[in-house]
């Protein structure tokens, strides 16, 4: 909408062919970007000048393109989804970026979630995690009881909203020293711990979800909070501690 | 081949129940040797792959994106309807079909909109007991809100999240069926092509996207959650990969396909701000009920204000037309989207828009007096007797926050101005598909053995869906509707056996998907996909979208023919088939709008009224209102393929309104 000043850009981009080749960093420049433009646009736009000169486009997961998906990643400058607070990628616009600036485009990194294609990363290791446990054993039956049978108090209902708010994208892996998918497990946790639907399953799922973040390479949480910050949903730290407690209460009483 | 929609007999509130037990049902341990094909993990998908798990069918199921999770369901904001009549405003299943079947425009099914009503409460009751954190009140107990074209609040929510909440619900639900390898999940593979064998839909080709691998996947019947394709239009609130692909060449293998024309332009929506714009946000719906639109009432105040110079919060109340409580008092803002969306275009066109872009395209969408209201009433409630104007809007802001905040977030980031302090800029945008491919009430396509669920299938929002039903539909055939009905068809497959892959009719498709990859690969032209999407979408948009004339439709059909000429001849697919290839992964898909968009055109040609989001310029009444036809077309256009989209033979299911009287639509 705005009439202000277009960006011209160096781009540094994380290119490599699959995930059995080695990858480096390729410089692009980019000229007449408006700041009105998404970060992703500004990729579709290379891309288009790529593909015009007969090269390879820059592979990257997106789709949903609201924030809300969890598809879009990309560790830009030294941070998952860039600069801004409370964002995804997608909803990165340009004006967040000065004209001239040199912007470094690198896919996630964690023994985890390793790398596909240039920034595309595999985090099926996240779906394994809930498979394990991510879930409260109903059937659909139609016959479950009456939706307000039981009452939940407002505070914990919205708690475990704001835990459920998570959208799977990975950035706290992607930010922590330790690789540690401890934000995200713990997210879970939470929401099912919060509410009275979650509390039988609650020791097991618990266990087998830590567990299996274990043993897909996740590294241990050392508490230094930068999981938080990155996060483009605000979910809180306090759900670690959470987890950890419930972790606690059932590795003693289990 | 005559259309069957096998509506059971009996009076209208029996006829599910009748059906449920009558219908023939496969014993657990038959159920083991079943396998089932699922297309798509949104709501349909993903609580149809889950439920179908745990009666004990084989699940396969298939998404595009890299996690089920993902579905563009997700995107879903506003909430979901139920007519649990939990606030006492006198809701009933009964209204809930009424208010559909009126808010469709009186071109949906009875039968089949009742048994949604029907099964609505039990969605709710599902999604609870699953843990999804619906908003409470203060008590403990479910809080609802309102949606247009409806006079009760039954709308459940979780803040501007709905859709994400009941997906993770559903994803859950997959993934407890997942881990006791009850369903086996494809990540990363896109459906090329049905396998037909004996009339039968009995597999599917499928190209995993990482590796490029074409494969081939069996089962005794597919069901496709694939979604809708609104994203013909290039620009849409749809995600970026949502496709038709999977519908289309589901119609290509026989399948009819059903009022394409039919699609919902939302009417709040971020602008277009410029022609490098990759795809629209939609604003939800649930804005309306605090949100008041409106346009400048002078045309140099609507200049003004799109040069900049006015801002919209100095324009005088009485200089200002909120033309949505002028025209429908009753339901005010609050009328039906594709009421509100041509209301919007009529201000524009008529020079009143607020938006500085090539059409001026944007009205406004003011919260200021709910700020006040609400912060009045907090005001009250915590003993603020003296309250100063700063107070009341700090305190009212905190209320809108708390309700909306997320929504804010987002068009804060956006478009860089604060919606608390000024009011939003909206337009209209295409958001959802009411057209999809024929079902019967089994959700059965006419091809024996294939199912379309959700937003795939044409079945119950007629020519308008109402707000929050998608998320409501979606639930209703995956969980409730399709687990049943699919039993009654396998119930003769229980001594089948596993059906082979190594037969002529798999090996036939799997060479005609590679061939359309090599083709694309091979093709060598100039100019990248985007740039015929690009082409098509702006075709649709003005010739296709709100309103529809003889003359522009006639231009489209020609345009979109020719398009897709040159698209045949000049697409660059750069990359090879056997590796990750994104650009050919939307050339696929494009390929197949091109020839969708073409069927959409012929079908809003063909019918010669206006109803829903189905507006033509010849229908209308003396006050610019839609005017139906029901002598004439109150029918479903069913479409069968014969090799070019416009030269598709229309087959007429009638439809019988038993239940409700036929009337004008009127929320004045």
């Amino acid at each position: 909408m705005s009439a202000a000043k277009k960006l011209n850009l160096t781009l540094k981009v994380w290119r490599q062919k699959n995930g059995n080749s080695k990858g480096s960093l390729e410089t692009y420049p980019l000229k007449d970007i408006s700041p009105d433009s998404s970060f992703l646009e500004m990729l579709d736009i290379l891309n288009s000048e790529l593909i015009n000169k007969g090269d390879s486009p820059v592979s990257f997961d997106h789709d949903c393109r609201e924030g809300i998906c969890g598809s879009c990643s990309l560790y830009i400058n030294g941070e998952p989804h860039g600069p801004s607070r409370l964002v995804t990628t997608c909803q990165l616009h340009m004006r967040s970026f000065e004209d001239g600036e040199t912007i470094y485009i690198e896919p996630f990194r964690a023994k985890a979630f390793p790398v596909i294609k240039d920034l595309m990363v595999d985090r099926s290791a996240f779906d394994r995690i809930q498979h394990a446990g991510g879930y409260i054993s109903v059937n659909t039956s139609g016959n479950t009881q009456d939706a307000n049978a039981i009452p939940i108090e407002k505070e914990d209902a919205d708690e475990a909203f704001y835990s459920a708010a998570c959208i799977g994208c990975g950035a706290c892996v992607a930010a922590c020293k330790n690789a540690s998918a401890s934000l995200f497990v713990a997210a879970k946790v939470s929401q099912y711990a919060l509410l009275p639907q979650g509390k039988i399953e609650a020791k097991d799922r618990v266990l087998n979800m830590v567990k299996q973040a274990e043993k897909e390479g996740f590294g241990p949480c050392s508490n230094t909070g930068a999981c938080e910050v990155e996060c483009p949903k605000g979910i809180s730290i306090e759900n670690i501690a959470r987890m950890n407690r419930e972790f606690l209460s059932a590795s003693i009483s289990k | 081949m005559s259309l069957d929609s096998k509506i059971p007999k009996g009076p209208l509130k029996d006829k599910w129940t009748n059906y449920k037990n009558n219908i023939n049902l496969v014993n657990p341990a038959n159920k083991r040797n079943i396998d089932v094909i699922v297309v798509g993990t949104g709501l349909a998908g993903g609580s149809a792959a889950a439920t179908l798990a745990e009666l004990g069918y084989n699940v396969k199921a298939f998404c595009y994106q890299d996690s089920p999770r993902r579905a563009h369901s997700i995107a879903a904001q506003g909430g979901i309807n139920a007519a649990k009549n939990y606030q006492g405003d006198g809701d009933s299943t009964y209204r809930l079909f009424y208010d559909t079947i009126k808010g469709g425009d009186y071109r949906s099914r009875e039968a089949n909109v009742y048994r949604l009503a029907e099964v609505s409460t039990n969605i709710i009751d599902q999604c609870v007991a699953q843990g999804v954190p619906f908003a409470r009140d203060y008590g403990g107990l479910l809080d609802n809100r309102s949606f247009g074209g409806v006079l009760v609040s039954r709308t459940f929510y979780a803040k501007g999240q709905t859709g994400q909440q009941l997906l993770l619900g559903a994803y859950s639900a997959m993934n407890r069926q997942i881990a006791k390898g009850k369903i086996e999940m494809f990540n990363r593979h896109e459906m090329l092509d049905v396998v037909i064998v004996d009339g039968k839909a009995r597999g599917i080709i499928a190209r995993n996207l990482v590796t490029g691998e074409i494969e081939r996947h069996s089962a005794h019947a597919v069901v496709l959650g694939s979604g809708g394709y609104g994203n013909v239009f290039f620009l849409s609130t749809n995600a970026m990969g949502s496709n038709v692909t999977a519908a289309w060449k589901a119609h290509k293998k026989g399948a009819y396909f059903a009022n394409p024309c039919y699609t919902q332009i939302h009417p709040t929506c971020i602008p277009v701000h410029g022609t490098q714009q990759s795809k629209l946000t939609l604003m939800s719906e649930s804005l309306r009920n605090d949100g008041r639109i409106w346009v400048p009432a002078k045309l140099e105040d609507a200049e003004a204000v799109r040069k900049g110079t006015l801002k919209p919060t100095a324009i005088k109340e009485e200089d200002r037309d909120y033309y949505l409580e002028r025209r429908y008092p009753s339901f005010g803002n609050l009328v039906p989207r594709d009421v509100a969306s041509r209301a919007a275009k009529e201000r524009c066109d008529a020079g009143f828009g607020v938006v500085d872009n090539d059409t001026n395209e944007g009205v406004f969408l003011d919260f200021a007096a709910a700020i006040q209201r609400y912060g009045k009433e907090e005001a009250l409630v915590k003993g603020i007797s003296d309250a100063s104007k700063e107070e009341i809007t700090a305190l009212g802001e905190k209320v809108i926050e708390t309700k909306y905040g997320n929504l804010f977030d987002m068009y804060k980031q956006i478009t860089d101005d604060n919606p608390y302090k000024t009011p939003m800029r909206i337009y209209p945008a295409v958001h959802y598909t009411m057209g999809g491919l024929w079902v019967d009430y089994n959700l059965m396509t006419n091809v024996e053995g294939m199912y379309a669920i959700g937003e795939a299938n044409f079945s119950d929002h007629g020519a308008n869906r109402l707000g929050a039903s998608a998320l409501m539909q979606g639930l209703a055939d995956g969980y409730f509707v399709l687990p049943y009905t699919i039993g009654d068809y396998l119930a003769n497959d229980i001594r089948t056996g596993k059906i082979s892959t190594d037969t002529p009719e798999f090996e036939a498709a799997e060479k005609k998907a590679t061939d359309e990859i090599n083709k694309l690969i091979n093709n060598n032209g100039t100019k990248a996909v985007d740039y015929f999407h690009k082409k098509l979408g702006l075709i649709m948009w003005n010739k296709v979208g709100m309103s529809r004339t003889t003359e522009g439709l006639n231009e489209a059909i020609a345009e979109i023919a020719s398009l897709r000429e040159e698209f045949y001849k000049d697409v660059r697919v750069p990359g090879e088939g056997n590796e990750l290839n994104q650009e050919l992964e939307k050339a696929g898909r494009v390929a197949d709008f091109l020839e969708l968009g073409e069927l959409f055109a012929r079908d809003a040609l063909e019918r010669e009224e206006s109803c829903g989001g189905h507006f033509r310029e010849e229908y209308k009444t003396e006050d610019g209102e839609a005017l139906r036809r029901d002598a004439e077309f109150a029918y479903v256009s069913a479409w069968e393929y014969t090799g070019k989209p416009s030269d598709a033979i229309l087959h007429k299911d009638k439809l019988d309104f038993e239940n409700v009287e036929l009337k004008t639509r009127s929320y004045k």
